[in-house]
């Protein structure tokens, strides 16, 4: 007599490809995974909490270590959402600055990302070409803020201090160089026969599950909807400069790669526009006091950070400190389709899945 | 001397000579392969130990030597103990018959293709047993695609060989070298060369089927739980069934030892190089294939294609001998 | 985008939400909730991405039942977000199909983003663990 059984598999918290400490328990029928469980919070660092019982400024480094490839995005959100409950404003230059950086660092972002897609299919090389051009970009941050992974660069009402001399030269002669790059990536990665065979049709999400759950970022775009916080509720100088929204149709694996991989370029392009128009002025408030004391209200601000809508909602009793914040991190909700999206692939398309949505585990944990 | 009495000393000096052949080879093109890991990727890959990281592999070995030998909790002993032997022996023991020049071969044969080609393949007994004693779902599910994918390669692999044998009309891999004095069998079978070089790389588990240990599903597939000198018995294991593949590429294909003014050895030792770089210039370039894929492009197409390029050398050997 | 906020009562929250799903609120954004001291506030923002709109629903909660209904009925990422308030907060919601703990373990006792969560209770020394 032969007995069927499910074949249960744990994959994570310790494993070479869940891109952090997560886990999801699969249910395979052979290579066919059938059922998936995950589970997350193994980097609960408890930061809501935390920053209960800190000032607002003291949040601020706090930010740093959310979404940790994405800093200066958190930084900007959260400074952002400060601003707005304060009624706090911000030069031209300094918003011209902060675009400048934080579309840097979604470069950044996306170049580990898709660097990563191609560690999960076995091809290591276009990882390593993706560190070499994040390494310049780490190297301008260094030379702007003095960090390489953590920022705390921005400040509520500014920055913490102007650009460095010869910044924008160098950030210039970046934008020249990485264009090239980005086909690089295309050719050797994106566009390579293996890994369309092995991410076209993985991985589908249509455009109604996810909105429904919320889904923000390339992830969302990629199954046709235009959704982007910063064509469609601009902050900063995002409605002075020009760019396009990418998204597609199809909501497989290799559609959130290819956005990933065109938002590169269009970052460049917003980048380069700004450069070339950089306002002159002061980057911090003059009249900024030490502490910050909002009035007793409370507020919720989003940005688009590069894995979709990053919120803070803030409430203020009228202390120092905020009397409740809430992080609306895109990883996390991304992450909750995960279950969905890889019942029915194979085993190896679990790693490709999890990665196309792009976790961070910081984040998703808190 | 006795006939019994030549053929053990003769086989005791080629195991020797072929172990410490495959062992240097292994020192050689490991350092090769990282240090051009390391360009293909702009990298410099190892750099301190000896000069510019040459004795690195070296330094490396003497850890792994000194490295525990575990055996998992739940494990099958005895098995566990044999797989990594199952998997380095018939490895290893294929350079018994390759002839490195018209004289030098350790096992002269008629069939000597018949055991370069097949013995190898029982290295997946060692996969399936690894996989199978390790108590691990991990290293289960990869020694089952090691069984799945088996057929998958030596099929192609066979015929294409076969179309080779054909035209020699001989098994013995001298006869079929010296069948290429006018013509390497590359020229005249490419269909059959391409067939043979990617299933060889199956065969070797490396890029882009290096499906046995994925390790961005499963860790690192059947040898996951093995460590120092078992895990690099399965490493050399690799590296001796890489190597032993482009052997066989080189003499079935590209003319063995034959070539104009180097001693034949020198010529035979170029050309599996370059083979075994192109091998690596894979590995660094290409993701891999999933395994339902790879299955499907073996039986659907390579399978076919093989056959279908038998068909058509015969015939047209046929056509030819009437002298149409 | 535009903003809005609206106040409920726990008893009309369900219907709103079903309402503004009907409007074309297809987005969720967030659920969170804020422990004030006498009662706590769910907020929920929900965006219609056709209109460019969003809207934060408050609804107050009383301290001693804190028991919301599930809107995982009308968008699946309430999901994650209601075990996490159930998780910090403590607030069960009615209908949810799985309702455990999100990032904290199973045994973990006591609710962290209460205000009356006391930490020294959970703070462990390493040998605690041995």
């Amino acid at each position: 007599m032969v007995e069927k059984q499910e074949f249960m598999i744990n994959m994570g918290p310790q494993h070479p490809s869940t891109h952090g400490v997560f886990r999801i328990v699969l249910e395979l029928d052979g290579e066919t995974v059938i059922g998936a469980k995950p589970e997350i919070g193994y980097l609960h660092r408890g930061v809501e909490k935390i920053s209960e019982n800190r000032t607002y400024e003291q949040v601020l480094p706090l930010t740093d270590r959310l979404d940790y490839v994405n800093a200066m995005g958190n930084n900007l959100a959260y400074v952002m959402a400060v601003e707005k409950l304060a009624g706090i404003q911000v030069s031209e230059r300094a918003q011209a600055i902060r675009t400048i950086l934080a579309e840097l660092n979604r470069i950044a972002s996306h170049l580990i990302s898709i660097g990563t897609q191609g560690l999960e299919v076995g091809a290591y090389t276009v990882f390593l070409y993706c560190f070499r051009e994040r390494e310049i970009i780490l190297d301008l941050f260094e030379r702007a803020t003095g960090g390489r992974l953590t920022y705390t660069y921005f400040r509520f009402g500014g920055l913490f201090q102007d650009l460095p001399e010869g910044w924008v030269e160098e950030a210039r002669d970046f934008c020249k160089e990485f264009l090239p790059h980005v086909d690089e990536y295309e050719d050797l990665l994106i566009q390579n026969p293996i890994y369309k065979l092995r991410t076209k049709g993985i991985g589908i999400l249509n455009k109604n599950i996810a909105l429904n759950y919320g889904a923000s970022g390339p992830v969302l775009r990629s199954t046709g909807v235009s959704w982007d916080l910063r064509k469609d509720s601009p902050y900063l100088m995002y409605d002075q400069v020009e760019f396009d929204v990418v998204y597609t149709k199809n909501g497989d694996v290799w559609d959130r790669a290819w956005i990933r991989l065109e938002e590169m370029r269009q970052s460049t392009r917003i980048i380069k526009q700004l450069l070339d128009n950089l306002p002159e002025g002061e980057v911090q408030a003059e009249e900024l006091c030490r502490y910050v004391v909002p009035e007793e209200r409370s507020s919720y601000f989003a940005v688009e950070s590069p894995r979709g809508e990053l919120g803070f909602f803030l409430v203020s009793d009228g202390s120092l400190k905020p009397y409740r914040m809430k992080i609306r991190s895109p990883a996390f909700v991304n992450l909750s389709l995960v279950e969905t999206l890889v019942k029915g692939e194979k085993v190896a398309d679990v790693p490709l899945i999890i990665g196309s949505l792009d976790p961070v585990f910081g984040e998703v944990d808190r | 001397m006795s006939l019994a009495l030549e053929v053990t000393l003769r086989a005791i000096i080629a195991v020797v000579l072929g172990f410490s052949f495959v062992g240097l080879a292994l020192v050689v093109l490991n350092v090769v392969e990282r240090k051009l890991g390391g360009r293909f990727q702009s990298r410099y890959g190892p750099l301190h130990v000896g000069w510019h990281g040459s004795l690195q592999t070296i330094a490396d070995l003497l850890k792994i030597l000194q490295k525990e030998l575990i055996i998992p909790a739940g494990a099958d002993p005895v098995l566990f103990r044999l797989a990594p032997y199952l998997s380095l022996v018939p490895a290893i023991t294929i350079f018994l018959a390759v002839p490195i020049s018209e004289n030098i071969v350790a096992l002269e044969s008629n069939l000597s293709l018949l055991i370069v080609l097949f013995l190898p393949a029982v290295s997946v007994f060692g996969i399936l047993t690894a996989g199978w004693a390790s108590n691990s779902k991990y290293s289960l599910i990869a020694s089952l695609r090691s069984a799945g994918q088996m057929f998958a390669y030596e099929i192609p692999r066979t015929l294409s060989a076969l179309s080779v044998v054909m035209l020699a009309g001989s098994l013995s891999l001298t006869e079929i070298v010296k069948n290429q004095q006018s013509i390497w069998f590359l020229v005249v079978q490419p269909i059959a060369f391409l067939i043979f070089f990617f299933t060889s790389l199956a065969e070797a588990n490396r890029v882009p089927f290096d499906l046995t240990w994925a390790e961005s599903e499963l860790v690192s597939g059947f040898f996951t739980e093995y460590t120092g000198m078992r895990w690099a018995m399965f490493f050399l294991a690799e590296y001796g069934a890489l190597i032993g593949s482009c052997f066989l590429t080189v003499l079935l294909f590209m003319g063995g030892w034959l070539g104009p003014f180097l001693p034949p050895v020198v010529w035979l030792l170029i050309k599996v190089s370059v083979l075994v770089l192109l091998s690596l210039w894979f590995r660094w370039t290409w993701p891999r294939f999933r395994i339902d894929q790879w299955l499907n492009f073996s039986w659907k197409f390579l399978v076919p294609l093989s056959i279908i390029n038998l068909l058509v050398t015969g015939t047209l050997m046929i056509g030819l001998r009437v002298g149409v | 985008m535009n903003e809005r906020a609206i106040c409920v009562r726990i008893e009309d929250l369900k219907l709103t939400l079903e309402h503004l799903h009907s409007e074309g609120y297809n987005y969720f954004s967030f659920v969170t909730a804020v422990d004030y001291p006498d009662h706590f506030l769910l907020v929920y923002g929900l965006v219609n991405t056709g209109k460019h709109e969003i809207t934060f629903i408050e609804t107050p909660l009383s301290k001693d039942k804190p028991v919301a209904p599930s809107s995982t009925g009308i968008w699946k990422g309430a999901d994650w977000h209601e075990r996490e308030v159930y998780d910090l907060f403590g607030i069960t919601f009615e209908g949810h199909p799985d309702m455990r703990r999100m990032f904290l373990p199973e045994e973990f006792e006591g609710h962290p983003l209460r205000k009356d969560f006391q930490s020294d209770e959970v703070e462990k020394k390493p040998e605690d663990f041995y």
